[in-house]
């Protein structure tokens, strides 16, 4: 798994690629956590994950509901079929705001 | 593809080795004619199934073992995991509670979601536990 993290104004981006799997979830967790803490809005791009398991889905929920103790929004970007057919199970995708496109979610938190 | 065994594989229970596993049940679901749809049901289910193994069965021991196998079955393929982990009580794995948002707890519920059929099975003497996973090929 890889990872980038950038700011685009006032959201933080990260991008994960790869597996997001109980082989890199510690490590994915730690980038979101440590993204929480920017203070910012925070938008986690999913187009490049090739799989993702509960792990993975877990420190998604976890930085979430840190995003949420912080009065800052959260959301998906670019979730691909894989990635949705395993939030979709868990019915996370009624919980997780998730936009199209990074370029839908940027617009929507101008 | 005839009835019968179609892969059997060991590997130790570490989290770097579930790459290969689910590989490994992708490519035996789609040369058993699966779509796209039921073999990522089908390495969902597996994935979720062996982290259990690793997390819980042997709570982290590396060198613990996991087996897999894979049979076409008729119109299915059963998907057998067996540990040589402490013996599991399955009125203790449940599902948890969708509305109670945490962090944990999903695996049991993505495997019974993805998999027609999912129980523990009497395993073999000396084996620990044997999970048995069933899912019509479409």
């Amino acid at each position: 798994m890889e990872h980038a993290m950038r700011e685009e104004g006032e959201v933080v981006v990260v991008s994960f690629s790869g597996d997001v799997d109980l082989e890199h979830s510690p490590r994915a967790r730690e980038v979101l956590l440590g993204a929480v803490t920017r203070g910012r809005r925070l938008l986690v791009d999913l187009s490049a994950v090739a799989y993702i398991d509960s792990s993975g889905v877990a420190s998604l929920v976890e930085a979430f509901q840190a995003s949420r103790r912080q009065g800052q929004r959260f959301a998906l970007v670019s979730v691909n079929a894989p990635a949705l057919r395993v939030l979709e199970l868990a019915r996370l995708d009624r919980v997780f705001t998730i936009y199209a496109t990074l370029a839908e979610g940027l617009d929507a938190s101008a | 593809m005839p009835d019968g065994l179609v892969y059997r594989g060991r590997f130790p229970a570490r989290a770097e080795q579930l790459k290969e596993i689910r590989a490994a049940v992708r490519e035996a679901a789609l040369a058993a004619g699966c779509g796209e749809g039921c073999a990522q049901d089908m390495v969902i289910a597996v994935d979720e199934a062996c982290q259990n193994i690793i997390r819980h069965g042997y709570c982290g021991d590396p060198d613990g073992p996991i087996e897999l196998r894979i049979e076409r079955c008729g119109a299915t393929l059963v998907f057998s995991l067996f540990d040589w982990a402490p013996k599991v009580d399955p009125a203790e794995v449940r599902p948890r509670d969708l509305d109670d948002l945490r962090p944990g707890g999903l695996g049991t519920h993505l495997m019974r979601e993805t998999m027609d059929e999912c129980e523990f099975v009497e395993p073999p003497p000396g084996c620990g536990n044997v999970l048995r996973m069933v899912k019509r090929i479409q």
